[in-house]
């Protein structure tokens, strides 16, 4: 009796082809807007609004809302889309409410946005574009110099020529031992199926044991790096470091922070690294502002890590140490990512000047709380890092116990 | 303009209720969705909105079969769809031979369907009940990509290919919810595939009638405060915030200690009910005080 029938069904109302024709233009908006739509997600609100009576107005939005959006970021964008496109009349005719031309508060696409090139970029070929980035040919000896000079210390040609070195490299992490099985010649189990099905051959003799064993994936990588003013010098090669290591490695995540934490992962995968750079350089405000690393480690723990620390992540934290920030929450922040993380590795662009001695507050803070301490300023030190990575081994490193209440989890 | 439909959200957010699930008119349009469309549901959300009781509901609600596959790294085919059963089959083959039957014979009878064990998705595909069986793939973020793609193929067609024996395809298929605590992003190609629903955390309001609802009879006092004290914790700073189940695990914890009204000692003795990671339990602590004393006012 409390049964429920979901297939009593009823004559599917005929709605008129306004209403289609606006669907349409709606799903376009939200393409526009970046949400993945296809035509067969407008196709299922079609089918969607012959369940639903399209008078509740709250209904017919929360259908197209449950077949468009996918992501729980995409809501709101979702709700201010809805509110524009459907506020110029609920009962249809007014056709300029088609065009999207008041949506103001809305993030355009960066397509949309883009001016639209000049004559003078059409009439240059493609190639002599490329070009006229500095080139520079480097004989062996000055390549040897170049490798082993501070970043910091760097002229502007020289940099250029890094950053292209930095480019070309590729970067392996030693791949992790999943726990999923395949074929593989003297692996340690055997594989029944197989065993049995090659019996068929020899009329139910099992003559050979053909064995499975687990596969292999290289570990995710995740990268936080420090843009304040005190890594200034820095910032802009480490994040062609940052850029080439996501061109080569298949699941890495990108954060930079200085007072705060921005991803910009996806402002990455953006096929031209000057222009991701400078899409980052306008989406993270704090450039070279104060630095106060334990809050952006707290808020990478809290709003990040469990989504992307998972299946062994190693975690490399680019700093310098200068933080302005609180001691005791660094420490406490920097217990909890080195917990959730397989690796923690720590890279200082100034442990590379044979006085450093790590004495600030910060990093006395998170030392005990770091796997490895490297350090980053020149190329000689990337390389050795690159070394590092694909050499990560097979489990966690040795660590110490803490006292206190931050580690009794 | 079309005719206002009678049967439809409102009588499935209704029969929702009558098997004790309070459920919001958004979740109640995706869960109508899924069933009159035939798609599945993804579910998103914090751990412990309820996401799983979503898909049990439903069984009980359509009166059928809850199918239910729990995710890992790993998973495979064998656990997921199906498995030969090997000893069985090299009993039959053994007992064929001493009985002097043809070995070729033997060989063909051994790839049958008695001899298959049929797995979690194998069992929603080949419906034995008379009517589709709902399917729950819980905690999809826990898979791998591979498990995903393949998850992919079974959901799009809603059939299965077994060499041995052939392509089984679903007379009708199941109603499948799928639920992810987001630790990482399922697939886009996979997420097409479905509808999506975001389940938040449950106004006040709407927390107070689910434990009226789950734990019937409690006092409406304590009801009130154990809302209004774990909303408020909600709010704060907390690295893993406590979800409705937790809030119903308190209050039967409560229950069962035999308390009436929230006091400091009790609060600070079952914390660890409502709060799973030591740094939240000592900031809360600090903060019972001053929570309990808006809870008087």
């Amino acid at each position: 009796m409390d049964e429920w029938n979901p297939q009593a069904n009823r004559p599917p109302p005929a709605y008129g082809g306004l209403l289609i024709d606006r669907l349409i233009a709606f799903g376009r908006l939200l393409r526009d807007l970046g949400l993945p739509i296809g035509p067969d997600q407008t196709l299922d609100v079609m089918r969607a609004l012959r369940h639903i009576s399209i008078d509740r107005r709250e209904d017919f939005k929360l259908a197209c809302r449950t077949v468009y959006v996918r992501r729980r970021e995409d809501l709101p964008i979702f709700e201010q889309a809805w509110d524009y496109f459907w506020a110029a009349g609920w009962h249809g005719g007014d056709q300029r409410a088609l065009l999207p031309h008041r949506v103001r508060t809305l993030k355009l696409p960066a397509r949309l946005r883009r001016p639209p090139p000049t004559d003078a970029d059409r009439q240059m070929p493609e190639q002599e574009r490329k070009d006229q980035r500095v080139e520079i040919r480097l004989s062996y000896s000055s390549q040897e110099v170049l490798r082993s000079k501070d970043f910091a210390e760097c002229t502007a040609d020289e940099l250029a020529a890094v950053q292209r070195l930095i480019a070309d490299m590729r970067y392996v992490i030693q791949p992790r031992r999943t726990r999923r099985h395949a074929p593989q010649p003297h692996g340690r189990k055997i594989d029944i199926r197989r065993a049995l099905r090659r019996s068929l051959r020899t009329g139910g003799e099992v003559v050979s044991l053909p064995t499975l064993d687990r596969k292999q994936r290289q570990r995710p990588l995740v990268i936080l790096c420090d843009i304040s003013g005190s890594m200034e010098r820095y910032s802009r090669v480490l994040l062609y470091f940052a850029y080439a290591v996501a061109a080569s490695v298949e699941h890495v995540e990108v954060f930079v922070f200085g007072t705060r934490l921005t991803r910009i992962t996806r402002l990455l995968r953006q096929r031209d690294i000057d222009e991701a750079l400078s899409s980052i350089g306008r989406t993270v405000q704090d450039w070279t502002g104060g630095t106060r690393i334990g809050d952006a480690v707290k808020t990478f723990n809290f709003r990040w890590g469990r989504r992307v620390l998972g299946r062994g992540a190693v975690v490399l934290l680019i700093s310098d140490g200068w933080d302005r920030g609180d001691p005791e929450l660094l420490a406490h922040e920097m217990a909890r990512l080195q917990r959730n993380s397989f690796r923690l590795i720590w890279l200082n662009p100034l442990l590379g000047s044979p006085d450093y001695q790590p004495l600030t507050r910060g990093i006395q803070a998170a030392l005990p709380y770091v796997d490895d301490f490297l350090p980053v300023h020149n190329l000689h030190s990337l390389e050795q890092l690159g070394k590092a990575l694909s050499a990560i081994g097979d489990r966690r490193p040795e660590r110490r116990q803490h006292s206190g209440h931050s580690m009794s989890v | 303009m079309p005719s206002p439909a009678p049967v439809g959200i409102d009588e499935l957010q209704e029969a929702l209720a009558r098997h004790a699930y309070i459920a919001d008119r958004p979740l109640a349009v995706a869960i109508f969705l899924a069933l009159q469309l035939r798609k599945p549901l993804l579910l998103e959300g914090e751990a412990g909105v309820g996401k799983t009781q979503v898909a049990k509901v439903l069984a009980s609600l359509l009166n059928t079969r809850l199918i239910r596959l729990q995710c890992y790294e790993g998973l495979d085919i064998t656990t997921a769809v199906y498995e030969w059963n090997y000893p069985r089959q090299m009993l039959a083959l053994r007992a064929a031979e001493v009985a002097g039957e043809s070995k070729e014979q033997a060989l063909r009878d051994i790839f049958g369907p008695e001899y298959l064990l049929k797995r979690p998705l194998l069992q929603a595909i080949e419906n034995s009940g008379d009517r589709p069986p709902v399917l729950l793939v819980d905690e999809l973020d826990r898979a791998d990509d591979e498990f995903e793609a393949f998850l992919l193929e079974v959901l799009s067609d809603f059939q299965i290919t077994i060499p041995e024996i052939g392509t089984l395809h679903a007379e009708e298929p199941p109603t499948v919810i799928l639920t992810s605590n987001r630790t990482r992003e399922i697939h886009d190609a996979l997420k097409r595939r479905c509808l999506y629903h975001w389940i938040d955390y449950p106004s006040a309001e709407k927390e107070a009638q689910i434990v009226r609802t789950r734990l019937p009879g409690i006092d409406e006092q304590l009801t009130r405060q154990i809302v209004v004290f774990v909303q408020d914790l909600r709010t704060r700073d907390l690295y893993k915030l406590p979800g409705v189940a937790e809030t119903l695990d308190w209050a039967e914890a409560l229950i069962a200690l035999g308390v009436r009204s929230l006091q400091q000692e009790v609060v600070d003795e079952t914390l660890g009910v409502i709060l799973k990671y030591q740094d939240d339990v000592q900031q809360v602590r600090a903060l019972v005080p001053s929570i309990l004393e808006q809870l008087r006012s």
